[in-house]
């Protein structure tokens, strides 16, 4: 059976460690959502220019391997590596949550926008009050993936000795030389964080479609 | 009053889907326990060795001098390769009767134990919390932990850490030595030596502490850096195989002796350790 001395002996560490990972994937979190946003804006924008800004940065960030992106800051820029890896996260997922919010007001039909704007609304109005609130619903679902994927992608920091929970796992593994048991308390931690996020969104689903 | 069920439902589905999980792992681990006990009984890792004709080496990949893949060859070259090649000439009659795969410092008991590999030759040193999980043979190279820093650097050795921080391996003795011996370091671990290292010349530490024989390597590759303050600590190298093979154990101790006795051990010793 699992040996629970290992968690209650090294609790300390692997507090430290989920702290750290909960500090880092919220600032993600937020961070990259509004990051998103903006891409998503400059992606379908009446704007040439702004557009092919949106595509290459997408096309090129979600196209990287996220251990890249975090070498690059860690070793290239030196940010330490607990901010080299949120960092790196932040770009990483806004890449994916830009594309998912893109799909979302595209999904939209076309329609939708064409009598806005004979009524009158202005674009930035008609986005405001008839597109956007419909694509919220559909984007939910995407984002939500994005966010659980977030917080697993955030063990990236331990390769760069983030101080998170992996890192700490590792540390605990290696210093008790055993594996399995060590890393399903870190599972275990990760499930804390991701299970209600998964079951929020879920719920935010559900409100936002009863509402239709 | 329904949402309410299925919210119940729901945490319930997720607790016993984490308590089965941890199910899992217990008994993935007695099993294997089980597995290979009963594999022990009748075929020890000497009997399997003789089997198949072969020696399966944990070896390092990126250790300068002990083992570090030559990109041209795809070979992975030092004196712990050199030592396992002699090691299989000795027990199986031809030095060629090995398979080397690359480990860590993190991944090399759990590879062992699983037995993916027959022994390991990877700059281990032979401790005592160690060798309640491995059995060791006799040392076969004797290092010390040091510190490498970029030249002109205020450090001038383990004393002179304090606030600063050092960069170690995970998995490695030096990380918990260091801990030990300078309290008020900080301490950063990486997975393997080429992280660590890559992070010392990009400026992510102060220095970089592990054994002797390693750090001469990167000061090799990198005239800037240097090592400081001799060494603090001794790390006998040993060869770890998986325990209760007393048996493998001998027969790689009687093969040691002859490669030392024969002056075989002196000449790769002095093909790469030259300081």
């Amino acid at each position: 059976m699992l040996d629970f001395s290992i968690l209650t002996e090294n609790l300390d560490m692997y507090l430290v460690g989920f702290k750290n990972t909960i500090m880092s994937s919220l600032i993600a979190l937020v961070a990259s959502l509004i990051l998103g946003v903006l891409v998503a804006i400059m992606r379908i924008a009446p704007l040439k220019p702004l557009n092919w800004l949106g595509t290459a940065y997408v096309e090129i960030i979600r196209n990287i391997p996220l251990l890249i992106i975090t070498f690059f800051f860690f070793l290239g820029l030196k940010l330490s590596g607990i901010y080299a890896g949120t960092l790196a996260l932040t770009i990483y997922t806004s890449s994916f949550i830009a594309e998912a919010i893109r799909a979302g007001i595209l999904s939209v039909p076309k329609g939708q926008m064409e009598a806005a704007r004979s009524s009158g609304l202005t674009y930035g109005q008609a986005m405001r009050l008839v597109i956007l609130p419909q694509a919220v619903k559909i984007v939910i679902p995407p984002l939500g993936n994005q966010f659980i994927n977030l917080v697993k992608n955030s063990s990236i920091l331990a390769v760069v000795a983030g101080l998170d929970l992996m890192y700490h796992g590792d540390l605990i593994s290696s210093r008790t030389f055993i594996v399995f048991d060590v890393y399903i308390f870190v599972a275990a931690f990760y499930l804390i964080l991701t299970i209600p996020l998964s079951l929020g969104v879920g719920y935010l689903e559900k409100r936002l479609a009863k509402s239709n | 009053m329904l949402k309410k069920k299925k919210w119940l439902q729901l945490s319930l589905l997720s607790v016993l889907a984490v308590i089965l999980l941890a199910g899992c792992g217990g008994d993935k681990v007695s099993n294997n326990g089980k597995e290979s006990g009963s594999k022990d009984k009748d075929k020890d890792v000497l009997t399997q060795v003789k089997d198949k004709d072969k020696i399966v080496f944990g070896v390092k990949n990126d250790t300068r001098l002990f083992g570090l893949k030559n990109p041209s060859t795809g070979e992975v070259e030092g004196f712990d390769i050199d030592i396992a090649k002699a090691l299989a000439a000795e027990i199986l009659g031809d030095e060629k009767k090995v398979e080397f795969k690359e480990v860590t410092s993190k991944t090399r008991m759990a590879l062992l134990n699983n037995g993916d590999i027959d022994a390991i030759v990877a700059t281990m040193t032979i401790t005592d919390d160690r060798k309640k999980e491995v059995d060791f043979t006799d040392v076969y190279f004797d290092a010390g932990q040091s510190l490498l820093v970029k030249k002109g650097s205020d450090i001038k050795g383990i004393d002179s850490l304090k606030g600063k921080k050092v960069l170690a391996v995970k998995g490695s003795t030096s990380a918990i030595n260091i801990r030990e011996k300078a309290p008020d370091a900080q301490v950063l671990e990486f997975e393997n030596y080429s992280e660590a290292f890559a992070a010392l010349k990009s400026g992510q530490g102060d220095a970089l502490t592990t054994d002797d024989s390693i750090l001469y390597g990167m000061a090799d590759e990198d005239p800037n850096y240097e090592l400081v303050g001799g060494t603090f600590t001794d790390e006998p190298y040993g060869i770890a195989v998986k325990k209760g093979n007393e048996n493998f154990v001998a027969e790689l101790n009687k093969a040691l002796k002859s490669l030392k006795d024969s002056g075989k051990y002196d000449e790769i010793h002095d093909k790469w350790i030259k300081h």
